[in-house]
């Protein structure tokens, strides 16, 4: 009927991002485990091997989930599980094999770091790196005074006006933070970014993202840290060797998680 | 009456959420239901330029940020954009005009003019058409960490080299001058000659993306067919004087002549040296540079755009 428009369900149940029995598959060339001589490769040409060198990996194994506008999603799981795989499926950016991913708007991945260059100053690289993720030549200015203050990168001198191949790792780290931060988005999804930086700058960062929920629909985190996803996220997706192991409350998962890591 | 009354619990996927009328509905009706699309899907032509438009001041900061980080580590710095272009057309004429004649009867002072202006403008060309096969297949981190149409990135990279061949205008300038050779009202044309080559350059570097994304053995090929390429285009000889000796059809004096790469440099010759006459240009020449331009560059766009969604996997 006219009335029960999806923005009148009672408890506002607005999906944003569908995930449904997604595949995902890396082709790496040069991976084989055959010899990597040239007589190998030229034996392989005349004998006709198809696609000579390239080996599939199976990232992402038939993951499906349903996220809604509002929630805060934690992905756990050990290393190589296929949890920064199935964010860059999401985000579009990695297409899917088989399966879908449907999305409410453009999710994007906070992440500038490719978009940077070492040989250019700070300064230029807030500019390129906020027009890389699409702000306007006008959104970037409006913003750049703020990017440079909460990087604090100015805090102990003028460097923002150096190349940030001279800057440490973890001020290099916290600019790219900060760049990627500065803009606001419907689906947010996040790589690990709460470990960069000190302590002063860790706890900065924090409030930054509860802000960015708050206007972003849904939020995804991916973390080692069991810590900021407590902290951070109200439902928490457990992968492992890309399969979809659980998906439910933070703490149940987290638990679970906890008791099979500590095995 | 309406689809609320559905009351099965069927999917998976509703451990956190309280029953709702959306449960029993596939993903795919699902997203229907609300206006979700899938993401990562190729968008239409006229929104794909729109996208694309709405992202020129990315496409040219980026051109310039990988124009200056190309010499920040070299003392010199900057100096290099003019120097390199300068020090290949030595090469050239210590090899082609001093040691094996392809100068045929110029002298000095028409031979040094016609080896740089056919040197500069073929390496605008080589260098996108290189830039182009690296545009994908290099920066596979920047594809797959941020959304934009992939086009900007072949485009980007011939700007870069649109903005290095100005710098060696300075060079190229200075050259005519010393050899006698004062700026004239020909030289107006020198812009639709540039606008023409840009155009096809974009075309090529976007034609080779796709290609070098696919196969990046491309990168170690790509050499030796520029190469093949510059030695068959005039560059550093005539080509109707060199052939006029040989015994050679007619048919393939034409098809040299009328090679994008040579029609470009010749009409940068015509354009800048004052006795460069019209007879040195094959007939419609700019019918030609149009042709090239229009067909590359727009052949090129289509055959780029259709692979979008492929792009940074594997």
């Amino acid at each position: 009927m006219a009335e029960q428009t999806p923005e009148h369900t009672p408890t506002d149940l607005r999906p944003t991002v569908i995930a449904d029995d997604v595949h995902i598959v890396y082709r790496v060339n040069g991976g084989t485990g055959g010899k990597g001589s040239a007589t190998a490769a030229l034996n392989r040409i005349v004998r006709g091997g198809r696609s000579p060198g390239v080996r599939e990996v199976h990232a992402v194994r038939g993951v499906t989930f349903i996220a809604y506008r509002g929630e805060s999603i934690g992905l756990i799981g050990s290393n190589g599980s296929g949890k920064s795989t199935l964010l860059k499926a999401v985000a579009g950016l990695l297409p899917a094999e088989r399966g879908h991913v449907y999305t409410d708007g453009q999710p994007s991945l906070l992440g500038v770091n490719a978009a940077l260059m070492n040989d250019l100053t700070g300064e230029r690289n807030v500019i390129l790196g906020g027009l890389a993720m699409g702000m306007t030549r006008e959104q970037v200015r409006e913003r750049y005074d703020d990017i440079v203050e909460f990087s604090g990168i100015n805090e102990k001198g003028d460097f923002i006006t150096l190349p940030m191949r001279t800057y440490s790792s973890g001020m290099a780290a916290r600019l790219r933070f900060s760049i990627a931060a500065a803009k606001d988005h419907d689906v947010l999804m996040i790589d690990e970014a709460l470990a960069t930086g000190d302590r002063t700058f860790q706890r900065r960062s924090e409030a930054r993202i509860r802000e960015l929920r708050k206007d972003a629909g849904t939020v995804f985190l991916v973390s080692h840290n069991n810590k900021s996803i407590r902290d951070t996220c109200d439902r928490v997706l457990w992968l492992e060797k890309g399969e979809l192991l659980m998906d439910g409350p933070t703490d149940e998962v987290i638990k679970a998680y906890e008791k099979e890591a500590s095995r | 009456m309406s689809t609320v009354s559905e009351t099965t619990h069927g999917s998976a996927v509703a451990i956190t959420s309280p029953p709702s009328p959306d449960d029993g509905l596939t993903p795919a009706e699902l997203a229907q239901k609300y206006g979700l699309s899938v993401s990562g899907a190729r968008v239409g032509l006229g929104e794909y330029v729109r996208q694309l438009w709405g992202r020129r001041h990315f496409i040219l900061a980026f051109s310039q940020a990988k124009l200056t980080a190309q010499y920040s580590q070299a003392k010199l710095g900057q100096l290099w954009q003019v120097a390199t272009p300068l020090l290949n057309a030595l090469v050239y004429f210590l090899i082609f005009g001093l040691l094996m004649g392809g100068r045929g009867g110029m002298g000095n002072d028409v031979y040094i003019p016609f080896l740089v202006t056919g040197v500069f403008v073929f390496t605008f060309t080589q260098t996108s058409a290189l830039a182009g096969v690296r545009a994908i297949s290099g920066n596979l981190g920047l594809v797959r960490a941020l959304h934009f149409p992939r086009a900007a990135l072949p485009i980007s990279f011939s700007l870069q080299q649109l903005q290095q061949l100005l710098f060696s205008m300075i060079v190229l300038v200075m050259v005519l001058v010393g050899f006698g050779h004062y700026p004239s009202l020909s030289w107006v044309l020198i812009v639709p000659t540039l606008a023409l080559q840009f155009v096809f350059n974009t075309g090529l570097a976007m034609v080779m993306a796709r290609l070098g994304s696919k196969t990046p053995d491309l990168a170690q090929l790509m050499p030796f067919i520029l190469r093949t390429w510059l030695y068959a285009s005039g560059v550093m000889y005539s080509i109707s004087d060199m052939l006029a000796k040989k015994n050679v059809p007619e048919w393939l004096d034409d098809v040299l002549l009328s090679n994008p790469a040579s029609v470009y440099i010749d009409l940068m010759r015509y354009a800048l040296m004052d006795d460069y006459s019209s007879s040195n240009l094959p007939p419609h020449v700019w019918l030609l540079a149009l042709g090239w331009a229009a067909l590359v560059g727009i052949g090129g766009f289509l055959y780029f755009w259709k692979a979008e969604e492929q792009y940074g996997r594997g």
